[in-house]
């Protein structure tokens, strides 16, 4: 007798993707320990071969097989890896799935160095059957039975009785109840049993056949069956498919003709199944005379409707060029400003807000991430600080007139953000005339600069912001300044000591602003 | 005579196809086991079909109507071509689309249209198109909508109530292009648009205070589609557009769709063959931008013209421009620089930080992982092997360069 392991062995399965019955095998050649390369696997080919189970364990004077292993334990990646490439239909699945479970028991990290040989394979053949799965939901195309359908099969496999059942008529010659489809299509590995609730999920309000040479599936409101038994092709028809090849024809784009491509992603051995596939020839050898005839076209005229669209798309009224008079006209003209080009990259122009006589307007540097896409200004974090701080000393920003030196943001985009930038002296510039256009029709009493890009657009000159901070100053018109930080300088401070002494100042600057406005 | 429906199929499928995108993934999961009724979407997209352009046919693309009063230079729909016209009714679109379904030739519908009288009236009848699916037939699959520009913020908000995606079309890379060849779009209505959309998917994400409810708002985002090769922007230009994009409105994708010259074109473009090889490089640059932490700017730094290399892919003719950050070794650089290797796919480094936790990986290695050492072995260290002097041969951008091809006598 040959040594425990190294006795030949030969284990026949059904070998249709039923993952239990290697399970069953290989539990059992393992706790005998047989040795990988000693294990003969084959496919069952008809009814007639026999079904060789592994021979019976020789039990040790404890009762336990002898070489038994205490225990099998594989990761639960293997079962789930194992499960997948049980459905390929390469004959040699079974030996590789033991010969992995027998290097697991020593390896534990087999699976993961994922450049080792046989995972290499394993993981090939998995990719094999996912993407065979995934092609027959992309390419199973249901034939409807019924009125439509016809058949030039002359096979009788139950499938044709279940089709050749005419469908329950009302009176009136309409089918009632659910309506019943069909496909036929030819996969490479055992997938029909895990591709079919896939279906299941997807047509559940119609009855329907899915056969194959490997199994076929079926579905009737209630109960999903699966078998293995190979089917033929009934070869239906179905009248929808004239319009849906008259879609595939015409979605085509004759000027960009990349048949590899599309070949490796449908690739032939799917076109007999596919009611389009026969136009591909067609569509490919007439592709550049298409081309060709496009460019050669002449320019025609215009049809006749383009003139009277034309005509009603004319502006109505005359072009207002002047100097906008109130503040809506000004706000209306302000959302097509295009004096800088930072109007090309922001979402919109983000005017003032508030009455339109306030006596107190504040001024910021520009608009955040947040006002740029809501279009209102200080809502985002500074402009929540600003409320916070306003609101504990008194002040209510309702009767404020609140605005921003340059009205569109500019930012660099981050990935999915967007990081705020300074504006530069051009950019407040060619703004400026937005900010001394809402200083002349509000006419107010008091302007706060926040920050240093506000100071410089208010005073129309590169000032600095220490100078002017927390002073009123009065202007040459009759206004007074009166000059703080802008509150997302407080956002950004890093040490919270600092931060905490920065928001007190910030707060008696408010403080001061608050005396100042009442006594305007 | 009014034209049969197999007819209207023909004209407004044809007018469709220059629409890029036929995506119908990154949607919620759903299915119709307990509704009884029809659809499902389960994460992943799926192409049921392929064109011989080599795109994936996933959706019933298609247009309401041809019919248009927008005038735009590029659109073969625009209201001063010649091309036949068609339009289909709601009933007829629903039809169509659940009777495509069934045969399982597609996911769901993408419906665009041409604008007809007014921009809100043609986008109620999309959205009715989209309710009757949802609504009266429990349609679960998957439903793209283009908004129209200009359309009522109330028309968009019922719209993303119906459908899994929302796109807005930016068309051409600058304002001024734009302004150019599309006179009635507004650059600045359509970038609005698609901020009001970000602000609306954001606000319906958050739970609401009394149920505490996520409600479903265009769960599959929205995407835009810019035209390549019909102005002069460059290729840095473009990339620029596209980051602002992502950066500003959260967009799922960029789509660049080289201009196809069209039946009955405007004069003012360019009659020549798609730039197709263009296009292939911004995709990749665009994938370099958001999945392997390259910035815009170094993609198209080192290039001349601000436009990509057409005969290196975009990682490639960065790392030859850059050879100082090279070798890498696979063994022991970071996450980012494995990225950087050209060659490396997000899944191999992936492969390459799970293996290397058990062993020290040799070339051998990469090569099981269907890795092309040709491409990444000038690059790279590996257990047994240093590529000395490869990396600083004067020649070895014509290692990687294709052959150059004789002249076709034209």
């Amino acid at each position: 007798m040959q040594p425990l392991g190294l006795e030949r062995q030969t284990v026949t399965l059904d070998g249709k993707g039923h993952f239990g019955e290697w399970r069953e095998a290989a539990r059992r050649l393992l706790m005998v320990g047989t040795l990988p390369a000693a294990v003969d696997w084959r496919e069952k080919h008809g009814a007639t071969d026999l079904f060789a189970d592994p021979p019976p364990a020789r039990l040790n004077a404890e009762g336990k097989p002898e070489g038994a292993r205490p225990e099998i334990t594989v990761p639960r990646a293997f079962m789930t890896l194992a499960e997948t490439v049980i459905c390929h239909s390469d004959p040699g699945r079974f030996g590789l799935l033991y010969r992995t479970l027998w290097r697991l028991q020593a390896e534990r990290n087999l699976l993961d160095i994922v450049s080792d040989a046989d995972v290499v394979r394993l993981n090939a053949m998995e990719k094999s059957v996912r993407r065979d799965s995934h092609k027959m939901k992309a390419f199973v195309r249901f034939k409807e039975i019924g009125a439509s359908t016809s058949t030039t099969s002359t096979s009788t496999t139950d499938i044709m009785e279940v089709i050749a059942r005419p469908a329950p008529l009302e009176t009136s010659g309409i089918p009632i109840g659910r309506r019943r489809f069909f496909a036929w299509f030819e996969p490479d590995h055992f997938i029909v049993a895990r591709a079919a609730p896939f279906f299941q999920r997807r047509f559940t309000d119609m009855d329907w056949i899915i056969a194959t040479p490997k199994g076929s599936a079926a579905w009737d409101g209630t109960a999903l069956t699966v078998t293995s038994e190979p089917a033929d092709d009934p070869k239906l028809t179905d009248d929808a498919d004239t319009l849906w090849r008259t879609y595939y024809s015409n979605i085509f784009n004759p000027a960009r003709l990349k048949v590899k491509a599309m070949q490796s992603e449908m690739p032939k051995k799917y076109w007999k199944n596919l009611p389009e596939a026969d136009l591909i020839p067609g569509l490919i050898a007439g592709a550049e005379e298409k081309v060709r005839a496009m460019a050669e076209q002449a320019m025609k005229d215009p049809p006749a409707f383009h003139a009277k669209v034309r005509e009603a798309a004319m502006p109505k009224t005359e072009e207002n060029t002047a100097r906008p008079g109130t503040l809506e006209a000004a706000r209306a003209e302000a959302r097509d400003c295009t004096r800088c080009p930072l109007s090309c990259k922001a979402t919109q122009t983000v005017f003032g807000e508030g009455p339109d006589d306030a006596k107190l307007m504040f001024v910021g540097e520009q608009p955040g991430d947040q006002e740029d896409l809501a279009g209102r200004p200080f809502i985002g974090p500074a402009g929540k600080m600003f409320d916070t701080i306003a609101g504990e000393v008194d002040l209510d920003r309702k009767h404020a007139y609140v605005t921003n030196a340059v009205k569109h943001f500019k930012y660099e985009p981050r990935g999915k953000r967007r990081i705020h930038q300074k504006p530069n002296m051009g950019e407040i510039r060619a703004c400026r005339w937005w900010l001394k256009l809402e200083l002349d029709l509000i006419q107010p009493k008091l302007v706060v600069a926040m920050g240093a890009t506000a100071l410089t657009s208010v005073m129309n000159h590169a000032e600095r912001l220490s100078d002017y901070r927390s002073r009123k100053v009065d202007l040459d018109d009759g206004r007074a300044l009166y000059t703080t930080v802008h509150p997302s300088y407080l956002l950004r401070i890093p040490d919270e000591g600092r931060k905490r002494e920065e928001i007190n100042r910030f707060r008696e600057d408010l403080q001061a602003i608050k005396s100042l406005s009442d006594t305007l | 005579m009014k034209k049969s429906l197999k007819e209207r199929l023909a004209i407004l499928s044809d007018a469709a196809k220059y629409d890029a995108s036929c995506a119908s993934s990154g949607t919620t999961k759903r299915n119709s086991s307990a509704s009884g009724g029809l659809g499902s979407t389960e994460g992943s997209g799926i192409c049921h079909a392929y064109a011989p352009d080599g795109r994936c046919i996933s959706l019933l693309k298609i247009l309401m109507t041809n019919f248009c009063i927008y005038d735009c230079a590029y659109c073969i729909n625009r209201s001063s071509s010649n091309v036949e016209r068609a339009r289909f009714s709601v009933e007829e679109v629903v039809w169509l689309t659940l009777e495509f379904y069934r045969r399982n030739y597609i996911e769901g519908l993408f419906l665009s249209s041409g604008i007809i009288r007014s921009s809100d009236h043609t986008m109620e009848e999309m959205v009715r198109i989209a309710r009757e699916l949802r609504v009266t037939h429990n349609f679960r699959g998957y439903i793209h909508l283009k908004s129209i520009p200009e359309a009522s913020a109330a028309l968009i908000e019922e719209a993303g109530l119906y459908a899994d995606r929302l796109s807005i079309n930016i068309e051409l890379p600058t304002d001024a292009g734009l302004t150019r060849y599309a006179p009635e779009k507004r650059p600045a209505g359509i970038r609005k648009s698609m901020g009001d959309l970000r602000l609306k998917i954001e606000e319906m994400r958050d739970p609401t205070l009394q149920t505490k409810r996520i409600r479903r708002f265009a769960p599959a985002g929205q995407s835009t589609q810019m035209i390549v090769g019909a102005d002069q922007a460059n290729d840095s230009v473009i990339l620029g557009t596209s980051a602002r994009l992502y950066g500003s409105y959260g967009l799922r994708r960029v789509y660049y769709s080289a201009f196809s010259p069209i039946p009955d074109a405007s004069r003012n473009l360019p009659l020549v063959k798609p730039p197709l090889m263009r296009e292939h490089r911004l995709y990749q640059a665009d994938w370099l931008y958001r999945f392997y932490g390259f910035g815009i700017d170094e993609i198209t730094r080192d290039q001349p013209d601000g436009m990509l290399d057409l005969d290196l892919d975009p990682k490639l003719a960065w790392a030859l421009a850059n050879r100082q950050r090279f070798p890498v070794d696979i063994n022991k650089a970071d996450r980012e620089m494995l990225l950087r290797v050209p060659g490396f796919g997000t899944k191999i480094v992936r492969a390459i930080l799970t293996a290397r936790r058990h062993r020290t990986l040799r070339l051998e290695d990469l090569v099981r992982l269907k890795v092309s050492l040709k491409k990444v072995q000038a690059f790279i260290i590996a257990e047994g092997w240093t590529p000395s002097r490869l990396i600083d041969r004067p020649d070895l951008r014509t290692m990687f360069a294709p052959k150059p091809e004789q002249l076709v006598l034209l």
